[in-house]
């Protein structure tokens, strides 16, 4: 490999622009321009001086700004598109996409449908976009901060007077009987905090050049951020698991392998409610209607002990009571219960009564529960009602003639009674259903009267774990300390240096130019010293 | 309710307040005679800035106490806190950069923000489970002093566009700064054509078929150019609507869109005929006096400063509260995608000023384009597009 020695001595790798030492121009353009262009410090990239093999083009296409920009901007754009109709996972839930679209959005929906777009975020295409994003910022930051590092790091104190011509902010005097304010200077600089090196009559004044590492900061927190949510796949990081359990039940935590259980002790639901001419929040409920307050469930948190026996009947032992609201999730191991739905008044069990038609009067009562019933339901004085049939989300009848249910929950239950009473001791058969009963083999002497519905709440909780949790936590950390650091602070420079009875003024700084030329004003004002000209506004003039 | 009319007394009282900080820091820039330093228009302007916001935090306090929460949880609310934070965050940089112009487009802003705001349901609701946690006040707050600060530098690129657009040929860019002012008369034209309809008391009632097929019925405020799907008026004497929409698109809100849109361009046209010139040359003479490159800095700054802020505000609390309350800390709902929109613009935005050199002019645009996308987040994706977030 080549290197290029500058005129100072110092030598430089292969591909410099600026002269990492004194500052020296090494390229034609560099000499040419009025003002020097400082990005990186004119150090040399590799993306800009390698360019033969495969390895060099893939790193010079993620190397460049304007990829990175581009990957940006498609990601932003291709974003959006996932917002215009309601993505696949906020559907309802028993919603099937390939009809649900076209029948809620019409030619549009389907073409959301078919495009991809209802569930554009887990695609290939969307992925591949992130994680291009991901090889852009790895291989941007590692091709411009070890140059910039070296170029910092090997700065000498007596630029080349070439160099500070150049600078933004310049001025150049005569050097004589300067000594005095020179000094002043000097001091009002450490006022300001700037760190000062002097070499051969030479005077750099340097601060805030930490926020240069900004952007790689930050680059790195992204980076770890990124790592972070595509741990997400990776078995036993991350559970998410969602558990219908009904007020008095006692269900197996899904997602715990068996090891936990929870009890739903009592589900409790609260509106908010006027309250007359004091109440702030009157107006309101009068405008929306009723308004949730709280909804929580009562929990209890068992653990199985005979969950390392295989084929043991579970025997639990209480771990902690917790009432589970939204925004206070119960925690335990490593996993998080949340509350995160409900559904009101599910039905859990139907009361009838046994009733002559004729004379109606009532032989006895039934009560059958919808989750747990029995084959037949004994009365007193030799009436049985016998249950042939039970049909918890009756839909109607087969070809066949039988009913059939929709799904196990009873959301439209339907029964197949035998009524065997001492008058019909075969039984008359009845089928029952909300507001409808029908006597398929004739006219019946008894029917099943509806006397009463009991009803429960349930309620929905979240099982989560996340184990990823701490590195996205470490990368979200990082990121904001990168920010904030390249955002909040500026690299200053003030170059004075004294020549051949000459005195040259420079100034530069990474931004705010506007900030670096107060204090310019400030640490100058009363000097003999020029304060430096901004070339740029001069130029424009 | 006494504390609730107090404070909106204050909103009221920061809301006239800023009208006459405007109306000063006009004055600044025809006072000629004091072109160096911050002249006596300015200064008072300014004064009259830092009471109005202090009202204007009054307002913020005092319906908290009333209301037991934040007062950020409804859009009337978020957009009246998104001003006074506009306001706060104009306070910032014209301490720093003392330029009496910034106040003379940032104030009419947050004018025009507050009127936008109260054309919402105004009461104080009731908090739903899902937003009771010290993690709303803490989240919105900083996602809306984020837009903020970043909306400042909306207003410094305007100025900018104004200066350095030339006028004496028609273009691409004189026709896109024409377009931003027409849509800022448009905010204008929404807040005059709802008050005076509410003022008249107009109201017709439809029925209609809605999404899932179900007989519903709406009230429309404004007369219904666009009626709902298979609309039925019930209200007698009114206006029957040209046209009526499908199901799945809200006809309600866009009958409201296109009275605004078109009495926008009544407002606009009208305009051009008083001053018989494009508005951008119309206000040319405005900024005469001013520097391109310290707006430029103004506003590459305020993004410097908003960035941070808004990233730490809109995505960061945003992700660990909806882990605590949604179960997961992203979900892809349209208000996270467009606030990581936001956020993957404003990055381009400082790559591009960074690396590629975008000074002057082309970052001013891009300044512009950015508070579309704030003003898109909060108005449209609320309104619009159904989500998690749409709880006005």
């Amino acid at each position: 490999m080549e290197h290029i020695k500058c005129g100072c001595g110092h030598i430089n790798p292969h591909g410099t622009v600026l002269c990492e030492s004194c500052g020296r121009g090494l390229t034609r353009g560099a000499e040419e321009k009025k003002i020097l262009d400082m990005r990186y410090e004119g150090s040399a990239r590799r993306s800009q001086t390698y360019n033969s093999t495969i390895v060099d083009k893939i790193w010079n296409f993620f190397s460049s700004v304007k990829v990175g920009v581009w990957l940006i901007l498609i990601t932003l754009i291709v974003s959006s598109f996932g917002t215009i109709l309601p993505q696949e996972f906020y559907i309802p839930n028993n919603a099937d996409p390939s009809v649900y679209y076209e029948k809620t959005y019409g030619i549009f929906g389907k073409f959301y449908y078919i495009t991809g777009l209802y569930d554009l975020y887990n695609s290939f295409w969307f992925i591949l976009l992130i994680a291009a994003i991901g090889v852009s910022l790895v291989i941007c930051s590692l091709d411009r901060v070890i140059p910039l590092y070296r170029a910092l790091k090997n700065q000498r104190v007596d630029r080349h007077e070439s160099f500070l011509k150049k600078q933004r902010l310049f001025a150049e005097m005569d050097s004589d009987s300067k000594e005095s304010d020179i000094q002043l200077v000097r001091e009002r600089l450490r006022k300001q905090r700037y760190s000062i090196r002097e070499e051969n009559g030479a005077l750099l004044a340097e601060k805030g050049r930490f926020s240069r590492w900004g952007p790689y900061v930050n680059h790195i927190g992204l980076i770890i951020f990124l790592i972070g949510s595509m741990l997400h796949s990776v078995e036993g990081l991350y559970v998410d698991e969602l558990l219908w359990i009904r007020q008095g039940e006692t269900l197996q935590i899904p997602g715990t392998k068996g090891e936990y259980y929870l009890k739903n002790e009592k589900f409790i639901l609260e509106n908010y409610e006027e309250e007359g001419n004091a109440g702030v929040f009157d107006e309101a409920l009068e405008r929306v209607g009723t308004v949730a307050k709280n909804y929580q469930t009562d929990a209890i948190l068992y653990r199985n002990e005979n969950n390392e026996l295989p084929g043991a009947q579970p025997q639990l032992t209480e771990l902690a009571k917790d009432d589970i609201q939204v925004n206070e999730p119960m925690k335990f191991d490593q996993f998080s219960i949340y509350q995160t739905s409900y559904r009101q008044d599910e039905m859990k069990a139907m009361y009838f009564a046994l009733t002559n038609k004729a004379t109606g009067e009532e032989l006895g009562e039934v009560k059958i529960d919808l989750f747990k019933q029995e084959k037949s339901y004994e009365l007193e004085n030799g009436y049985i009602v016998e249950l042939l049939g039970y049909y918890p989300d009756f839909e109607g009848f087969d070809k066949g003639g039988e009913p059939t249910s929709k799904s196990p929950l009873p959301n439209n239950p339907a029964f197949l009674f035998n009524m065997i009473s001492p008058a019909k001791p075969d039984g008359e058969v009845s089928f029952v259903q909300i507001q409808n009963t029908m006597e398929p083999f004739g006219e019946n002497m008894y029917k099943m009267a509806f006397k009463k519905l009991e009803t429960r709440d349930v309620s929905a909780l979240t099982i989560r774990k996340d184990l990823t949790i701490p590195l996205l936590g470490l990368g979200g950390v990082i990121f904001m300390i990168g920010v904030i650091q390249g955002s909040y602070w500026n690299h200053r420079r003030i170059w004075i240096r004294e020549k051949s009875s000459r005195l040259y003024v420079a100034g530069h700084t990474n931004k705010n130019w506007y900030g670096l030329k107060k204090e310019l004003d400030l640490v100058l004002k009363g000097t003999s010293i020029l304060n430096p000209e901004d070339q740029v506004e001069k130029e424009k003039k | 309710m006494v504390l609730a009319g107090l404070s909106s007394n204050l909103l009221y009282t920061a809301f006239v307040l800023y009208l006459f900080a405007t109306f000063f820091f006009g004055g600044a820039i025809r006072d000629k005679r004091s072109q160096s330093n911050v002249s006596g228009w300015a200064k008072l302007g300014f004064i009259l800035t830092i009471v109005g916001f202090i009202t204007h935090t009054g307002y913020f306090i005092i319906r908290w106490i009333a209301g037991g929460h934040a007062p950020v949880s409804n859009l009337f609310e978020f957009i009246v806190f998104f001003s006074m934070m506009l306001v706060g965050a104009f306070i910032l940089l014209y301490s720093i950069y003392r330029i009496s112009i910034l106040g003379l487009f940032a104030m009419p802003i947050a004018i025009l923000i507050i009127a936008y705001a109260s054309m919402f349901p105004r009461e104080i609701s009731p908090l739903i489970p899902a937003l009771q946690s010290d993690w709303l006040q803490i989240h919105v707050t900083t996602a809306a002093l984020g837009e903020a600060i970043l909306s400042i530098s909306f207003v410094a690129g305007l100025i900018y566009l104004i200066k350095a657009i030339d006028q004496t040929k028609a273009g691409k860019k004189t026709f896109w700064l024409e377009f931003i002012l027409y849509s800022l008369i448009s905010v204008i034209a929404f807040v005059l054509v709802i008050t005076s309809f509410n003022v008249l008391g107009y109201e017709a009632k439809f029925s209609y078929v809605d999404q899932s097929g179900i007989q519903t019925e709406e009230t429309y405020r404004l007369p219904a150019l666009i009626g709902p799907n298979q609309g039925q008026l019930l209200t007698e004497e009114q206006m029957e609507p040209i046209v009526d929409m499908p199901a799945a698109i809200n006809a309600r809100k866009l009958n409201t869109l296109l009275w605004s849109l078109s009495t926008g361009i009544l407002l606009y046209g009208l305009s051009r005929l008083i001053f018989r010139k494009r508005l951008g040359a119309a206000l040319k003479p405005v900024v005469h006096n001013v520097n391109l490159d310290l707006v430029d800095e103004i506003s590459y700054r305020s993004v410097l400063i908003g960035f941070p802020v808004f990233t730490l505000g809109a995505l960061v609390f945003a992700m660990i509260w909806a882990q605590v309350a949604w179960t997961r800390f992203w979900g892809w709902d349209p208000k996270e995608v467009w606030a990581l929109i936001t956020f993957l613009f404003y990055a381009a935005f400082l790559h591009l000023r960074l690396s590629k050199g975008w000074h002057g002019e082309k970052s001013a645009w891009l300044a512009v384009i950015g508070f579309a996308i704030i003003m898109f987040n909060l108005v449209v994706v609320n309104l619009v597009i159904a989500g998690l977030h749409s709880y006005a």
